[in-house]
């Protein structure tokens, strides 16, 4: 059978600066065709598979779910949800062994199946995508969870809604680093579902060219996509043979290769027009509009001289990462250090009951061999050899000091944040120095201080709202008690018109002088007192003396007892 | 000769208007340098520095009466930083015990608390909720961990929770680097 071959002849290919050949150690795993992963006892999903917010559960312990149901929703812009890989019961909602750098666990739902693997409802299939809104569509790939299957996990959506005028998609089908072949065995197996998805993703970035980068290492899938976008019938759409050079596959480096374009530092490709992404991600589009189905699998190669049989397998996302190293034939005893991820890049896994992500693309046994202890670091030697591979043309030297001593700001100004991380530095370098951790480090370091720095502006806002409040309170009640003193000032200066300093005194004044009156009164009228008729001798001698005494005290204060001298006359 | 005098005595009264006017149009209300302190400190306004707050640290500074290595919760890269924008050499931590402690939040236990109000009172971010007679709490995400809030309970039903490490606060450790025997200049060139 006679495939058309690669076009690539009229295409113009670029270089990037520096890079590796590496001996890529694919056949290993990439011999035997794929197959699915049988279904596992357990499934356990983490609530932040992503970049970006984590998702939020919507199920509780106990619940039955059933395959393809959301499981958590997303939190934000930035976010996917999650849903059941397969039909079961919640058991567990809480912390569990993920894979991460750190080794800490993190929020998980865990999923016991029930083995009918039972689908639930799904939404409609979109077959007629290409007369639909973008941003249904984009919705759909959003609500299927998809985030980007190359290694990063972006939430998928949100890229395809770059804002901008995009004029080239460049779908990344390179797969540079080592080892891994789940990508290059997906474009074998499913090119048709590939070139499907690349199709939707090309109709809602508006692109007018799309590329499909290839490494010349994996001519099968060449083949197999060339004859795939020639029977689509897609116009303008070229699948490319490029060199194998690690790490032709970084985002960046392929828009390089492809069209000879520099994406500036510190910004994204679509600030150029350009929006790239992984075929895998294609794929699990396709799925999502043309089927109505969720991200609950992926391709993941199990590989390295630790495990018995390497091969691709199609595995649910949260299957338990030992389960996956039983069916590739189990540890053969020569594993040293079980990586997720490729030997360039990847991490070590502390734990092999943490389960596969959406971003897990590759289970790397490693043997002695394979992943050698580089030995203690010694000292730089400044010889350069990091910053001529150093694939985007930073200085890793500078970089690595700066780090060190810890002068974050320095090692900004060396553009840090546009490493890739890609490891070529501490591959090449003759000391052995970790380098790649030192920016890692650095990196962390200055988001955390960012955190910080946000969070003292918080509680400084706070703190100068509390002291205007308690400034305020304590104005008000400053003006209260003025107030109060101003009311008692003002009575007395009322009163002094008629001479009565105090409002009792002025009372018992005034009882006294109504007294005085009635007396007075009574007086002109001729009439007594009527207490003072009739008295006995006795009553009439005891008012004799109290007068003789009034009297005689009368004479001592006459002068400032007025009214008694008045009562006298 | 008159000449001269009358050109210089003009152009000193010109310049000295100028300046004059330029003193009035462009003055700088508050202290920059002060702002510029206290961006650089941690704002927990714990008072570990002596002043109570950062805003009043920030000033002491500005006006030469305090060092600048009185910030435990800052730690050494707060003084290394404002030993940057001062200008001043590095100097050790007042309390490097302090700068030690792991960053915490109060946590009232709620069992206990009776309802006094007096932490609401002591806390410098209102990061407590309560009233009179009710439960109070601490809104975690506030809490700058100050610890101004345990000496006034009554029944000291407040204690501080170191912050649990997580994925999302996991950061990269540098690479240890063993202690090497490293060639001293003396040793390379009695060798060399």
């Amino acid at each position: 059978m006679h495939y058309p071959s690669p076009s690539n002849s009229h295409h113009k290919l670029y270089r990037f600066h520096g890079g590796l050949h590496l001996p890529d150690n694919k056949t290993q795993s990439n011999g035997r065709p794929a197959r699915a992963a049988a279904l596992p006892k357990r499934l356990i999903l983490p609530l932040q598979q992503h970049i970006g917010e984590p998702a939020h559960p919507t199920v509780a312990v106990g619940d039955r779910v059933l395959k393809g149901d959301v499981i958590a929703r997303a939190q934000g812009l930035i976010s996917v949800p999650i849903h059941a890989p397969s039909s079961g019961t919640v058991i567990e909602i809480g912390e569990h062994p993920v894979p991460h750098p750190s080794g800490l666990p993190a929020h998980c739902i865990v999923i016991e199946t029930d083995g009918l693997d039972q689908w639930g409802e799904l939404p409609e299939p979109i077959m007629d995508f290409s007369t639909r809104d973008p941003a249904t569509l984009r919705q759909r790939i959003r609500d299927a969870g998809i985030v980007g299957l190359g290694g990063a996990a972006f939430p998928t959506s949100v890229k395809l809604d770059p804002r901008q005028p995009v004029h080239t998609l460049i779908i990344n089908g390179a797969e540079c680093e080592p080892c891994i072949t789940c990508d290059d065995m997906l474009m074998r197996e499913r090119a048709e579902q590939v070139v499907a998805g690349i199709a939707i993703l090309r109709h809602l970035t508006g692109a007018k060219s799309c590329l499909i980068g290839i490494e010349d290492n994996k001519p099968e899938a060449v083949t197999e996509m060339t004859r795939a976008v020639a029977s689509s019938g897609q116009e303008g759409m070229e699948v490319i043979s490029i060199p194998t050079l690690y790490p032709s596959g970084g985002e960046k480096q392929l828009i390089r290769v492809l069209t000879g374009e520099e994406v500036p530092s510190s910004s994204i490709p679509a600030s150029i027009g350009i929006v790239c992404n992984n075929v895998g991600t294609a794929a699990a589009v396709a799925d999502a509009v043309l089927q109505g189905r969720p991200l609950i699998s992926r391709y993941v190669t199990v590989t390295g001289e630790g495990v018995g049989e390497p091969c691709n397998l199609e595995a649910l996302i949260g299957t338990p990462v030992v389960e996956l190293i039983e069916q590739t034939g189990g540890y053969s005893g020569r594993i040293s250090r079980l990586i997720m991820g490729g030997p360039m890049m990847g991490f070590t896994l502390h734990d092999d009951s943490s389960p596969i992500v959406k971003a897990s693309n590759c289970l790397l046994a490693a043997s002695a061999a394979e992943s050698p202890d580089p030995g203690p670091a010694l000292p730089c030697i400044r010889c350069g050899q990091c910053a001529s591979v150093c694939p985007v043309r930073l200085l890793p030297q500078q970089l690595y000091w700066y780090a060190r001593a810890k002068d974050l700001e320095k090692a900004q100004e060396y553009n840090l944040f546009d490493c890739i991380e890609c490891g070529c530095c501490s591959h090449v370098c003759p000391s052995h120095i970790p380098l790649v951790q030192y920016y890692r480090s650095a990196k962390n370091e200055i988001w955390a201080q960012e955190q910080e720095k946000r969070k003292a502006e918080q509680a400084r806002k706070r703190h100068e709202a509390r002291l205007a409040r308690l400034a305020r309170k304590e104005a008000e009640k400053q003006a209260r008690l003025k107030k109060k003193k101003a009311v008692l000032a003002k009575k007395p200066a009322g009163k002094a018109k008629t001479g009565a300093p105090d409002p009792k005194q002025a009372a018992i004044e005034a009882a006294m002088k109504r007294a005085a009156e009635k007396k007075a009164r009574l007086a002109a009228e001729g009439a007594t007192p009527r207490n003072t008729r009739q008295l006995t001798e006795a009553q009439q001698r005891q008012i004799d003396q109290a007068d003789a005494r009034r009297q005689a005290a009368g004479k001592a204060e006459a002068h400032t007892e007025k009214p008694v001298a008045e009562e006298q006359e | 000769m008159l000449i001269a005098i009358v050109t210089i005595s003009a152009l000193a009264l010109g310049f000295g208007l100028l300046l004059g006017y330029a003193a009035i149009r462009f003055r700088v209300e508050g202290d920059p340098i002060v702002d510029k302190i206290e961006t650089l400190l941690p704002q927990t306004q714990c008072g570990q520095c002596g002043y109570p707050g950062c805003h009043p640290y920030a000033e002491a500074i500005a006006n030469g009466e305090a060092e600048i290595n009185r910030c435990p919760p800052g730690g050494e890269t707060t003084m290394l930083a404002l030993a940057e924008l001062l200008g001043k050499d590095p100097i050790p931590l007042d309390d490097e015990a302090a700068a030690q402690k792991p960053k915490a939040v109060a946590v009232i236990d709620e069992q206990e608390c009776i309802g006094c109000t007096l932490c609401i009172q002591a806390c410098p971010v209102d990061a407590i909720l309560g009233a009179a007679k009710q439960m109070h709490t601490v809104i975690a995400s506030e809490c700058t961990g100050c610890e101004l809030c345990m000496p006034p309970c009554p029944v000291e039903c407040i204690h501080m929770q170191p912050l649990p490490e997580d994925i999302t606060h996991w950061k990269w450790p540098l690479p240890s680097e063993p202690e090497q025997e490293r060639p001293t200049a003396d040793a390379t060139l009695a060798t060399g």
